[in-house]
Parts: structure tokens; sequence; C-alpha cells
């Protein structure tokens, strides 16, 4: 880094006088920089939010206030005659279907005899102005007949249906070796895990545009468009084709953004009135809208060797998908198969349940099913490593799982699993120093700066947590991404319906291209409904099966563009190099620009990526569900008040598979904002709804870390072992930080206190010792 | 997004002297007064208030400053958490410029106000156990002239703020000797109060003074350990304490604000404390022990 090493030596007074340019970066492995990071910066990127059409109405939801009701009557007449009101829509103005849902078709646009949970849209409204929607939609009438809720998942099972599809909505019993074996020493354990809201910064918005030919345009910041143009389309009863979702700016995505709660009153406002409409969500909306991380049950016994070794684990895992099933299918498979965690156990038991709830919604947040199993198996280890007298760090790698071994799922892990390495790295890495008894070390006491904290009350303690997720959609979603590639006037445009989300997909197509074509000009356009489906920006996708479509439409292009060189030069393609725009053949006889090879024509090529397709688990839990793992170790270090049981994480070491860093730069920031993420669970993240009703839902009840909370982030290692399956041998490394970090923030926590800490997020309570009387 | 502010602002007045403003209060009894609105604006973006009017007090300059008088000084309505933070202010009211520094984010305490923080009268308002120990007094505005009354009086409501009154000054003691405020959150970035203490010594009348905070809907003063731990304290030497004495004294205050559940009237057992109750004790234990042990050093 020296342009940044220059930059910082130049004096405060002379950053006036241009700083000597930083070296254009291009090409993969390299830190280029995003193209909207200024934009971004300087408040001009265009979010959904900021849209605008000529003669806009506003839309308004009219949300249940009640997690569990029978609607008894609604009455819009008085909302329809307000002023300046355009259109009043409910469940019966959808024309299509009914009912809806990103895996399972269960869920209605607006509820019709029930709802099932607080915030369930019952029906929206268009005016002229945002004010009057609200004011409309608060005058509509709906007759309730309240119910008793279901919010207790372990209740569910024997409730009353909730929903026609029944309360389960899946059950994996796993069953993989020998029931009866049993082990040395055994250990049991319960662990909680609350429900943490993905929490986009951005608020949720769109823009719905009626076409002239009775079809509609979405504009919104959806992840999936293609889905969700499909979605949008059977519940407007047209033809896919007359539906089209134009993805705007991405203010930050955690999983699934816009709920389609958003985009389906929107098509159906705009479709009933002619006109744009625009909706912008609060933050309480948002809240009560949009899928959140499912809370879970889980009970654990291990079964260990006197060596420590791991014989058996059994396991429940139960998950509280909430009224909808959503991604909860997925989230279970995914549960079920971690359940042990990247450990070898020659016997694995695993009973998963996912149930439905009139608690708010579960789905897609990054790390779904495996980040909740990790805090639970991550709690065994410690418990066992205690009872056997053994370093927790040492247990572990007794138990460590390599490429060979199996999953309980029967699934040979073929990818590279370099778990020992990642532990070892972080087990070896210094410790963050002692803080010193001087002044300022007041602001690094747990409870921040004047905060309570006082040295002799704190204790410091280090956890170690191992864990891993899976890359790509599982258990035989079809995973195909395509793009084009097109060179033109010496530069290249990508087109592909990969979703930017600050992800980091449109830098990575820049340096594919420049890396396989050469050229530095590359831009990327941005995705619609019009490009083939390139699937939900999610679990690593689009650095795997988009990167790859795009690497493979580059390479098409660059064939095209050589193979007349090269067979009028006698020499075939291979024996070409393309670097800085000029085209060099291997003995130096050629030398041309990109330009001038092009002769003023266009090349374009599209290509397709799909990895090989995988099996649902049978009903046993066994099969090959996984396209490929991404394995993460971490070490917390964290300081614990135990009179006040305020924790501050010191530092988080990370040492996580990669397999190979495309762009160091992004890399680094995601494995910081997961860590970030997983230490707001583990310590304050935690929307709570107390009978089926979310009290708080606002960013003062909803606490986020800020600066103060989020720890130091130390990356002491990235294996770069490539996985020759994915394109480029990349692995996915955003979502496996964010499933390990809480467990090993609730490690540390354990070896600071000696309390069990089987809660995440943690409370204070938990980390109290108490005095001994 | 939203514009439920722009609706209730129909009917703004900005005042520029506290007359003005107590004569624009008179004229329109229905609107609110409005300094920081760092919870008024909360409400009112969330629906729960529709004030029919607002009176902005950000331009009367006399609320937005302090001054001595007679021993005291009296603090504006109007100062905010981040000028009360400042190291001067900090010289004067310690315990009182460590609840602001610690009552937030920076952009809530370059536009949260002394007197909003007593107005909202939240239990979790950190400002306030500092007030209740320092034996604060508010003076307020009306149309019939100032009158003067003990914070805890507005507080606990026993003489509530009458119609066209506004809260201008707070007057508080200055005690010259040490002062603490600690709390706890469940974080270590900015957030709501578990629970807080404030110890100030007032070396002159000998006295220990304490409020605890967050733990009531207004902060409790345990009377009975403020006597107890200022008659064993050296207040002519080195205003010494055995660490025991500190131990004690958290106990005593958190025993006094947390009671035991009385027992039954026909002599049958007390229920026990709930595990949330006992671990709040102990939480304000620690910080009256920590609070006390700072003051002291």
């Amino acid at each position: 880094m020296t342009g940044s090493d220059a930059a910082t030596a130049v004096p405060a007074q002379a950053t006036r006088t241009p700083a000597a340019p930083e070296p254009v970066l291009h090409g993969l492995g390299v830190s280029v920089r995003p193209v909207d990071t200024l934009a971004k910066a300087q408040g001009t990127f265009p979010y959904a939010a900021d849209l605008w059409a000529e003669g806009l109405l506003w839309a308004s939801v009219l949300r249940s206030p009640y997690p569990h009701a029978r609607i008894v009557r609604i009455d819009t007449s008085e909302a329809t005659s307000m002023p300046g009101v355009r259109a009043v829509v409910t469940h019966e103005d959808v024309p299509g279907d009914a009912m809806h849902g990103r895996r399972v078709a269960d869920r209605p646009v607006f509820a019709k005899d029930i709802v099932r949970h607080h915030g369930e849209p019952i029906a929206a409204v268009a005016a002229d102005h945002p004010d009057t929607a609200r004011l409309a939609a608060a005058a509509i009438l709906v007759e309730y007949e309240v119910l008793e809720p279901v919010t207790d998942p372990e209740k569910a099972f024997a409730a009353e249906p909730l929903h026609p599809d029944g309360n389960l909505i899946r059950h994996i019993p796993l069953r993989f070796g020998d029931p009866d074996v049993i082990g040395d020493v055994i250990v049991e354990g319960l662990y909680r895990i609350g429900r943490q809201d993905p929490a986009p910064i951005g608020a949720e918005a769109g823009l719905a545009v009626p076409r002239p030919d009775g079809g509609v345009e979405l504009y919104v910041a959806s992840t999936d468009p293609h889905t969700d143009r499909d979605l949008a389309a059977a519940c407007f009863g047209l033809e896919a084709d007359r539906v089209k979702v134009v993805v705007t700016g991405v203010p930050g995505a955690m999983g699934d953004r816009e709920d389609s709660g958003i985009q389906l009153p929107l098509g159906l406002l705009a479709l009933k009135t002619g006109c744009p409409v625009k909706f912008v969500a609060t933050r309480e909306e948002s809240f009560l809208g949009h899928s959140h991380r499912h809370p879970t049950l889980l009970r654990y016994r291990h079964h260990a060797d006197a060596e420590g070794r791991l014989v058996k684990v059994e396991a429940q895992v139960l998950l509280d998908a909430g009224a909808y099933a959503d991604h909860s299918s997925e989230a279970l498979a995914a549960a079920v198969a971690f359940a042990a965690g990247p450990y070898v156990v020659p016997h694995v038991f695993v009973e998963g349940w996912a149930v439905r709830t009139n608690n708010p919604p579960s789905g897609h947040v990054r790390g779904e099913g495996a980040l909740q199993v990790c805090a639970g198996y991550e709690g065994q280890m410690d418990k066992l490593a205690a009872k056997l007298g053994l370093d927790p760090a040492e247990l572990r790698m007794r138990n460590v799982m390599a490429t060979g071994d199996l999953l309980p799922t029967g699934q040979t892990v073929t990818c590279p699993a370099p778990v020992g390495e990642l532990l070892k790295a972080v087990r070896d890495a210094d410790l963050p120093p002692l803080p010193v008894d001087e002044e300022e070390s007041q602001w690094l006491l747990p409870g921040g700066p004047e905060g309570a904290g006082e040295p002799g009350a704190v204790r410091r303690g280090v956890g170690y947590a191992l864990g891993m997720v899976h890359m790509l959609g599982a258990e035989g979603t079809d995973e195909v991404s395509t793009a084009t590639v097109r060179i033109h006037d010496g530069r290249a445009t990508v087109i592909c319906a990969a979703v930017e989300t600050g992800q980091g997909f449109t830098t990575l197509a820049r340096q594919i291209v420049q890396d396989v074509l050469g050229v530095e000009d590359v831009g990327v356009l941005a995705a619609d409904t019009d490009q083939p489906p390139s699937g939900a920006a999610a679990r690593g996708r689009h650095t795997w099966v988009s990167g790859g479509a795009v690497e493979r439409a580059a390479k098409m292009v660059r064939t095209q563009l050589l193979q007349p060189l090269a067979a009028k030069f006698g020499m075939s393609v291979e024996l070409l190099t393309i670097a800085d725009g000029k085209i060099t053949s291997y003995d130096g006889v050629l030398s041309t620009t990109v330009g001038e090879a092009l002769e003023g024509k266009e090349l374009w090529a599209t290509a397709q990526c799909r990895p090989h397709p995988t099996d649902r688990l049978d009903d046993t839990g066994q099969g090959d569900a996984f396209v490929g793992l991404a394995f993460c170790a971490v070490r917390a270090v964290v300081d614990v008040d135990i009179e006040l049981g305020s924790v501050r994480v010191v530092e988080m070491a990370v040492a996580q598979d990669v397999g190979r860093v495309l762009n160091p730069r992004q890399v680094a920031a995601r494995i910081e904002a997961g860590v970030t993420q997983g230490v707001g669970l583990a310590l304050m993240e935690d929307l709570r709804a107390p009978r089926g009703i979310i009290k708080r839902p606002n960013l003062t009840g909803y606490s986020l870390p800020t600066a103060l909370d989020a720890p130091d982030v130390r990356i002491v290692k990235l294996v770069e072992e490539r996985d020759v399956l994915a394109p480029f041998g990349a692995k996915a490394v955003s979502a496996v930080p964010v499933v390990v970090s809480p467990a090993a923030v609730a490690a540390a926590v354990r070896a600071a206190t000696g309390r069990p800490v089987s809660r995440l997020p943690i409370r204070p309570q938990a980390a109290v010792v108490k005095p001994q009387s | 997004m939203s514009t439920n502010a722009q609706q209730t602002a129909r009917n703004v007045t900005l005042p520029s002297s506290l007359e003005e403003a107590v004569a624009a209060l008179a004229a329109a009894p229905s609107a609110v007064p409005v300094a920081g609105g760092t919870d008024l604006m909360a409400a009112v973006n969330s629906g729960l208030l529709r004030p029919a009017g607002l009176v902005g007090l950000g331009r009367i300059s006399e609320i937005r400053g302090w001054q001595y008088a007679d021993g005291h000084a009296l603090l504006g309505a109007g100062l905010t958490h981040a000028r009360m933070g400042r190291p001067d202010f900090a010289a004067l009211i310690p315990a009182l410029a460590a609840a602001a520094r610690a009552a937030g984010p920076p952009q809530i305490r370059n536009a949260g106000t002394l007197g909003g923080n007593i107005a909202t009268a939240a239990p979790t308002g950190d400002a306030l156990p500092v007030l209740a120990a320092l034996e604060a007094s508010v003076i307020l505005a009306g149309p019939g002239g100032n009158r003067e009354l003990p914070v805890s009086h507005l507080l606990t409501g026993m003489d509530p703020l009458r119609p066209g009154e506004l809260l201008a000054f707070v007057r508080v003691p200055l005690l010259h000797a040490p002062q603490t405020f600690l709390k706890a959150t469940g974080r270590t970035g900015p957030g709501r109060a578990l629970a807080s203490v404030a110890v100030v010594l007032d070396p002159a009348r000998r006295g220990v003074r304490c409020a605890v905070g967050a733990v009531a809907p207004v902060p409790l003063r345990p009377l009975e350990a403020e006597r107890w731990v200022a008659g064993l304290i050296d207040w002519d030497g080195g205003r010494l304490l055995a660490p025991e004495a500190c131990t004690a004294f958290g106990e005593y205050v958190a025993g006094a604000c947390i009671p035991d559940p009385v027992p039954g009237p026909d002599g049958a057992e007390a229920v026990e404390l709930p595990p949330a109750a006992v671990q709040l004790r102990r939480t304000v234990a620690a910080l009256a022990r920590r609070a006390l042990g700072r003051a002291l050093a």
C-alpha cells in the first residue's frame, strides 16, 4: 500500500497540493476500488427512496396491530372517500394468485380472513400526498376478533393449525451412525438464540410505474429481481414479460431486502390507478415487515472418549419460522447438516424442526441455520473441554475436520477444509496487550467512556470458535447465472442481472474483464429482469456463478478478438497475451492495441455458469446437499466487568478459508462487517416480541453496534487453498464470519466469568459472577 | 421518512426572550415548548404526540448559558448536554458534566438540553439523579412571574408545571467538592441506563448525598444510607473511608432503593425477590460503592 503510506507522509498543510496519483490497480487479486464509493460518500448515489416520477402517488400500508386475529370485516369506504385518495386495495383486489412466497406460496398479499403476525399487511392506499395516504390507511375500518397467539415454538406442535399448511414447516430426523454408542464423557446443554434483525440502514422503498401495455415496472432494491418479478406477475395475474423489475441502488442487504409486502401493494396500486406510485417504509414498518433471523432453541448431548475425541453428537434444533415458511426449510437443512460443526463425529443424531408461530416472520439473514447451531456446538465444546480439563483450543484441534471427511449428511467434504490450519493460526496469534493503568485506558473499560467500569472488577477472557457455512443454494436449487461481455472502442461492458448489494460484484466483474481482455475501462450495467436471471445475491453466489459466467463470456470475446490475429501470424491464440490494452505475441513479433485489433468492430459473447447439481436431504437427513463449504476460526478476547456484567470485545482474531483473495480490500471489509454483525448478535441485537408484538420497532429499542461497540478485527490469516470447483478457486467470504463470531464471544465470556453463557445475546446478568456467600 | 412533523408545525412561534416565550405560551396554551426536540420530535414522528403548536426555545439566548448567583450556579434550561460536558463546566459541577457526557451519542448531546431532560422526566434521564443528589431547584417562568421549587417536586408531580409555565433555569449549589455519576448500560456504546448513581460530597455541611436513577420512575434518595456514611467519614482529615464501609454503603443504598418484599399481613413468608430485581440490586450496590469510592479517592 505504497499509495496510502505516501499520503500519510504528506504534512497536513501540504494536502492542497496534488498528491502523487495512486497507481491505478486493475485485474484480479488487487484492491480495485469500487466505482460507486465516491458517490455514496457524497450522498449523490441514487437509492430507491430517491426515485421520482412525474405525477406520482404515495402509498401507505395498513398493518395488523395483532399477532393473531380473525378479520370480521374490512370497511374501506371512509378511506376511499377521503379527498386525495386515489385507490384502496385489499385482498379482494388481487387479480392473480392470492398466495405467494419465495420458497412456498403460503403468504397472502393482504390478509384475508386471518392475520398471523404483528404487522401483516391488510390493505394499501395510494394518495396524492404521503400524509393523506397514511391518514387514509388509518381510516380503514377493520373489525378483528382477537385470537390467542402461539408464540412459543415448543407449543406450536400441539397448537391448533395457524395455517392450512399446518404448523410444522419441516422436520428433518438426521441419522448417521450407530445410535447405541455411548462415550466416556457426556455433556449436555440447552441454548437459545434471539431474533436478529437485518436492520438495513437505507430506507426500504420502491416505485411502481404502469406501462402502456397494461404491465408494470417495479423500481426496487431487490436482491433477486427475477424471483421477485415472477412472484409479482403471478399475484398481478400478468404474464412474466409484462412485469419488469429494475434494481435501484441497494442500501445494504444482509438477506432478502425489500419484503414482498412492499413490491406487491405498490404494483397493485399502480395498476389500479394508472399512475406511478412510490412507497418509503418507515423504520417501524421495516422492523415489522421484513424477515428476521430465526430464533432458535437447541438441545445438545455430546459424547467423547477420555482423550476428548468426539464419539457421538445428539441434538434437537427448533427454528421459530414465524407465520410463514419463507426460507425456513433451507435454514433447517443447514442447521441440521452443520449441527455437529466442522468436526469429525462418527455418530450424529439430530432432530430438526421448523415450526410456524405468530411471531414476526423469519427468513434469509446471512448464515441462517449455520449460525444458530454454531453457538450451540461451540458451547458444547467448551463444556467438554472443562469437563476433561483440556484447553478449549486443544480439544477442538483433536476433532477438526479435513478434506475427505464426511459430513453427518453422508456427503464427503471434497473442497479444501483447512480447519486445523485456521484454528492454529488464531491460537498462535499474539494476544492483544492488557490495558495499562493510565487515564487513556478508562476509555477501554467495559461500559465505555464515562461508563462505570472499574479495573479491579474486570476479567479478561479468551474464547475460540470454529464454524462453517455452505455456499450457493442447497438441496437441488438450480444455481445458474448468465452474463454478457461486449467489447467496443477499446472498452468493455458487462451485462449481468447479478445485483450489486455492496458486496462488490460490479468491482469483481470489472476485475475479471480487465484480467481476461486487458482493457482498463470496464462498465457494468445495472441489473433488471430484461437480462437473463442470475439468482439472489446471497451465499457467495455472484462471486461463484455470476463471476464464473463473466469470466467465460470474457474468454469467448478474447478468442473472437485474437483468432483473426493468430491466424494471420500463423500461431495459436494461446501464444498471444493481452495486457494494458496491448496485444503481444510470445516472441514480440506482434504488438498491437486492442482498439486496432477490433478494427471498429464490436464483439459480444454470452455465457452461463452452473455448478454441479445437489440433492435434497432424504428422510434420514442424508444426501449431497451442498455445492461447497467455507470455514472460519475466530478467537475472541473480551473484557467483562464481573459485577455489572458489561462486556467489551477487545479483539476478534479471524482466520478464514477464502479459497483465493480476489480483492484484498473487499475481503477485509466483508470480514470486518461480518464480525461486527456477529458481535452485535452476541451482545445486543434481539428484536423482542413478547406475546407476538414487537414493542419497540425502532433503532432506539433495537441496539446496533456503534463504533464504540465494534471490536478491533484482526485478520490473522487468509488461507488461500483454491477450491477447484469454484471459478477462480474463490470461496464466499461474507457469511462465515457472522456465523462464528457470536459463538466466539460467548466462549470468551465463558472463559472470563466461568458462567455457562447459553443464551445469545448475552445479557449482563449472564456475565455477572455472583459473590461467594 | 416522516412527514408528520410538517403537519404539526403549522403553528410555530420562535420567541427571542423568555417574556415573549411566556406570552406565546399564554396565547396558545395547547402549544408545546420545544428545545432540542430529541424526545419530543421522536414522539411526534412516531405519532404518539400531535401538538397543536410549537414554541421553539432555540433563540432565547438567556437560557442557553449559565451564571453565578450567591454560591449557586443558575443554569439555563437550554444548556445542551454537549456544552455541559465541556471541561469548564465539569470543573464547576462534575457530576452533571459526567451525566451529560454519558447522555447519548454526540448527535443527541449536541441537541438535547438540560431543561428537556427534566421536562421529559424519563426514568432513565441521566441528569435527573444528579439534580436530585445536588438538591437542585427549578425556576419556572410563568404569566404571573417566576417561582422556584425543588426539582424533585416537579419530577414526582407534587407540584407540576402550571398552564403557560416554562422551565427557565435550574439552580444548582456549588459545593467545591468531588462528585461522581456512574451509569450501567448493557453495552459499550451509548445506551439507556439500566441503573445510574450520583454521589456528591458536601464538605461544608459534612454531608454525602446520593441519588439512584433508572430503577424507579423518579430518582430515589437513600437518606438513611447517606446519613450513616456521612457519619463515618473523617471530614477534617483525608476524607478516608474503609473499603468495607464503601461496600456496606453500596448494599445499604441498593437495599433502600430495591427493598425486600414486605411479609404478608398474616405473617406469611414474604415472596423472594425475583432474579431480575436481585441482579438490579447488585448493579446498584456496585455502582454506589464505586461512585462513593471515586468521590472519596
